[in-house]
């Protein structure tokens, strides 16, 4: 074997986070304030730095601050994101979000960030679906803009490295060790290796496996597939949240996210006979329920064919009048006034449900974010386990913030503990020859380095997008709202049928900035993760929070358990776990 | 009913044509991504959000500079023709290279918190913050970052100044008037160029997020550098 690899470039750090949204920056501003001996910290990120989908998060960040109900503490977000999780949740993870989330957002305005106010000069909090109290703090509705912004600015203090458009496409381990990981740098087309002593995942979740999402272009799952890969293990795959409004019409912005934000400030939900649908199906919440619910109702009223024009059902906020909606809800006025000619301040908007969150992801340690893989470290959208079976809004901005820092903090105990020197991957032969092989898996998708496509250069190489597209609408129809055995095992044999033709996918140019074969990437992560998602939800025989299986319909005792996916030889294996006993003092507060 | 799209190729150092179906709402990025879909998937092209959230598929579209994912194709009556933005070096195709927008960053003098509310132990009763005085910042912190005012302004377009361009005064001004900020920036605008700006409010005209940057960014900026130069 060559001692070189041509256009590899190598770079060592002790700390490695993947990922530049909220979680990872906030990861990186504590594992830099709690280093030792100037450990060197990188982000890498898939995209431009303060673009990643943090800047989607729009209704705001829940905090029991209590400065708009003052009856609210940790202990009502506590109960209120245990149950509505249906009682699936990790509750240490719940519990240290609930008591953390005061400090994280009084530690953003210490950064700078501007949050709306109440008149005695507060922070102004909203309601919000199945919040008991007005718990979310925002700003407008560009709360996830502000918070990665403040970030940034403190990352730009510390001297922490960030290497944009940078897509990492494999982790490396020893001995169940992290050592380092490999990836394209878009912008060079140059492959790149860095060692590492641990890495921080924090890449965010998976929408776009499904054709209608709230997500990001680049929210692909990579971080939970390259986990996976290295036998990562993976909890409640299956839960997949719904956002109940996102935009149906037009096309091109089909799956938008129409934030909660228009419901919790008053908006009202109507069927084409102009009923209050939610009536029915929550008289006591109505449009404040829990998200997997009214993403059920707006489901089955389209279904029943009380659906509008472009299959969604109707939003109103029109009454609240003209001011208050341009100052509270500027992005949405903006959104449906730019992409579909609706004023919404006089008109209804027409909505339907979309893919919006993963609860599922990686299996971390309560406290630290520790993963069973030694160094590797998750926090956010890619970790799972702490929303179980539905995520309550507002949720997931204090997730990124609590576990990003923990994660950051337990990471920097890691290294300051483990003080070994960087694993050199290229002495080590078998090591070498891994790089040399994910180095391979990426070049044959290229038609540049194969004889045989060379002769079919105009016709194949656009066949990864048909496959792309067959997945999304695949996941869109059978791993949808309410699934099945029968729509699942469909999904399943579309997949494998994917995973086959996968092999021959032969795209034109080179690494260099190249979409088509980023979509083959995309493609080759997304099957292995959806491959996870479809065998834990054939496997939950039940319906509980966001998987709802008409099959089996009811929620189950017997399955108060989470289902974790881990790849061993080569295939995936399903373990069921008991979801732990509560804690004396927590079951109190429960009952209370 | 097709439209006909026009991409600069960077390798080939001109436009590739591609005729376009065309759906009701449909937006220059939607095209974009159509013609990677359907005829040529080597297209150098930088996105990310597709909802004008993140500022990334800013272009020069028919010569003026705009973010892809929010300019409607029924917005322009003639074909479309697609151009990276002009200021920077560039990568490929329509991507550039924008890290010295990074760099600026680096150099500018960040947020620092006033005195009286640095305390650590300082519980959020005591930071009371009115509506009043966080509205004139909240409008600066709408920017997306998308360099559309940079490529935009003729002082960086035209001229080799030090001049770091709009949007970076728009961040400046966020501190400036954050009201719990207790930095003064005047010296580093003053030493980047701020001067070379002669109002003519081209950034503002191409501002997605709607901000007034000349009238209320670089203007009043200005004036706090002649108030203390005077005194």
């Amino acid at each position: 074997m060559k001692n070189k690899i041509n256009n590899l470039k190598i770079i060592n750090t002790d700390i490695l986070i993947i990922g530049g949204g909220g979680a990872g920056l906030r990861a990186a501003i504590e594992a830099y304030d709690n280093r030792i001996n100037n450990a060197k910290i990188i982000i890498v990120s898939k995209s431009l730095p303060g673009k990643a989908h943090t800047v989607m998060a729009e209704g705001g960040i829940a905090a029991s601050l209590g400065d708009v109900d003052d009856k609210d503490n940790w202990k009502v977000h506590f109960s209120d994101t245990f149950k509505e999780g249906v009682y699936l949740g990790n509750y240490k993870m719940i519990e240290i979000l609930v008591k953390e989330a005061p400090e994280r957002v009084y530690e953003l305005e210490k950064y700078g960030a501007l949050f709306d106010r109440t008149k005695e000069g507060k922070i102004m909090q909203r309601a919000f679906g199945a919040h008991t109290y007005k718990r979310l703090c925002h700003i407008g509705d560009k709360t996830g803009m502000e918070i990665i912004r403040v970030l940034e600015d403190q990352v730009l203090k510390r001297n922490i490295e960030f290497l944009d458009e940078l897509q990492i496409t494999k982790i490396f381990k020893h001995e169940n060790k992290i050592i380092g990981a490999i990836g394209l740098d878009l912008k060079s087309g140059n492959f790149i290796l860095i060692n590492c002593r641990a890495i921080i995942l924090a890449s965010g979740g998976c929408g776009r496996l499904y054709k209608t999402t709230s997500n990001s272009l680049e929210t692909t799952g990579d971080g939970l597939a390259m986990a996976y890969d290295i036998g990562c293990e993976l909890i409640d795959m299956e839960m997949v949240q719904f956002h109940p409004t996102g935009m149906v019409y037009p096309l091109g912005v089909k799956g938008l996210l129409v934030t909660e934000g228009i419901r919790g400030e008053g908006g009202i939900l109507l069927n084409n006979k102009n009923e209050r649908f939610m009536k029915k199906y929550s008289p006591k919440r109505m449009e404040l329920d829990a998200r997997d619910v009214v993403a059920r109702a707006i489901y089955n009223e389209i279904k029943i064919g009380n659906g509008t024009e472009h299959n969604g059902v109707y939003l109103d906020i029109s009454h609240k009048g003209a001011s208050f909606i341009k100052k509270k809800l500027p992005a949405m006025y903006e959104q449906f006034k730019e992409f579909a000619d609706i004023d919404i301040t006089k008109q209804k908007m027409e909505v339907g449900p979309t893919v919006h969150y993963h609860m599922g992801g990686i299996k971390t340690n309560p406290g630290t974010c520790e993963t069973n893989i030694n160094g590797l470290f998750a926090a956010g959208e890619v970790a799972g386990g702490l929303h179980g079976a539905n995520r309550l809004g507002g949720n997931s901005l204090a997730d990124i913030l609590v576990f990003g820092r923990r994660a950051g903090l337990f990471c920097s105990k890691y290294i300051n503990e483990n003080k070994r020197a960087n694993f050199d991957i290229m002495s080590n032969l078998l090591l070498k020859q891994q790089i040399n092989l994910e180095i391979r898996r990426i070049n044959n998708y290229l038609s540049l380095y194969s004889f045989k496509s060379l002769k079919n250069k105009n016709n194949n190489n656009l066949v990864v997008y048909e496959l792309l597209d067959l997945l999304k609408s695949t996941m869109n129809e059978n791993v949808e709202i309410i699934r099945s055995e029968k729509s699942l095992k469909n999904a399943l044999k579309v997949i494998n049928s994917i995973k086959n033709q996968l092999k021959n996918i032969k795209v034109n140019g080179t690494t260099k900035y190249n979409r088509g074969l980023l979509a083959c990437l995309e493609l080759e992560n997304e099957l292995k993760i959806a491959n996870c998602i479809i065998k834990s939800a054939i496997k939950r025989t039940e319906s509980r929070g966001a998987h709802f299986r008409s099959d089996f319909p009811k929620t189950s005792k017997l399955w108060k358990k989470n289902i974790i996916c881990k790849k061993q030889n080569n295939s995936l294996k399903l373990t069921l776990v008991k979801v732990p006993e509560l804690s004396k003092n927590l079951k109190k507060i429960l009952a209370d | 009913m097709n439209k006909i799209i026009k991409i600069y190729k960077s390798q080939e150092n001109k436009f590739k044509e591609f005729e376009v179906p065309i759906q009701e709402g449909m937006v220059v990025l939607d095209a974009v991504i159509y013609i990677l879909e359907h005829f040529d998937s080597t297209i150098s092209v930088r996105w990310n959000c597709k909802a004008a959230r993140c500022g990334s598929c800013g272009a020069e579209i028919n010569g003026l500079p705009k973010l892809m994912c929010k300019t409607r194709i029924d917005s322009i009556k003639e074909d479309i023709e697609i151009k990276p933005l002009k200021i920077f070096k560039n990568v490929q195709d329509i991507v550039v290279d924008v890290s010295d927008t990074w760099e600026i960053k680096k150099k500018m003098p960040g947020f620092e918190i006033i005195n009286k509310f640095s305390n650590k132990n300082i519980s959020t009763k005591e930071m009371k913050i009115y509506e009043i005085d966080v509205e004139r910042a909240q409008e600066f912190k709408k920017c997306i970052e998308c360099f559309l005012c940079l490529d935009s302004c003729h002082v960086i377009r035209e001229h080799k100044t030090n001049y770091i361009g709009p949007m970076h005064v728009v961040k400046t001004a966020s501190f400036d008037m954050n009201p719990i900020d207790k930095k003064i920036r005047i010296d580093f605008l003053d030493k980047n160029g701020i001067r070379y700006c002669n109002v003519t409010k081209c950034c503002t005209e191409v501002c997605p997020a709607h901000i007034k940057i000349t009238d209320n960014a670089i203007i009043p900026e200005k004036e706090r550098i002649n108030d203390k130069k005077i005194l």
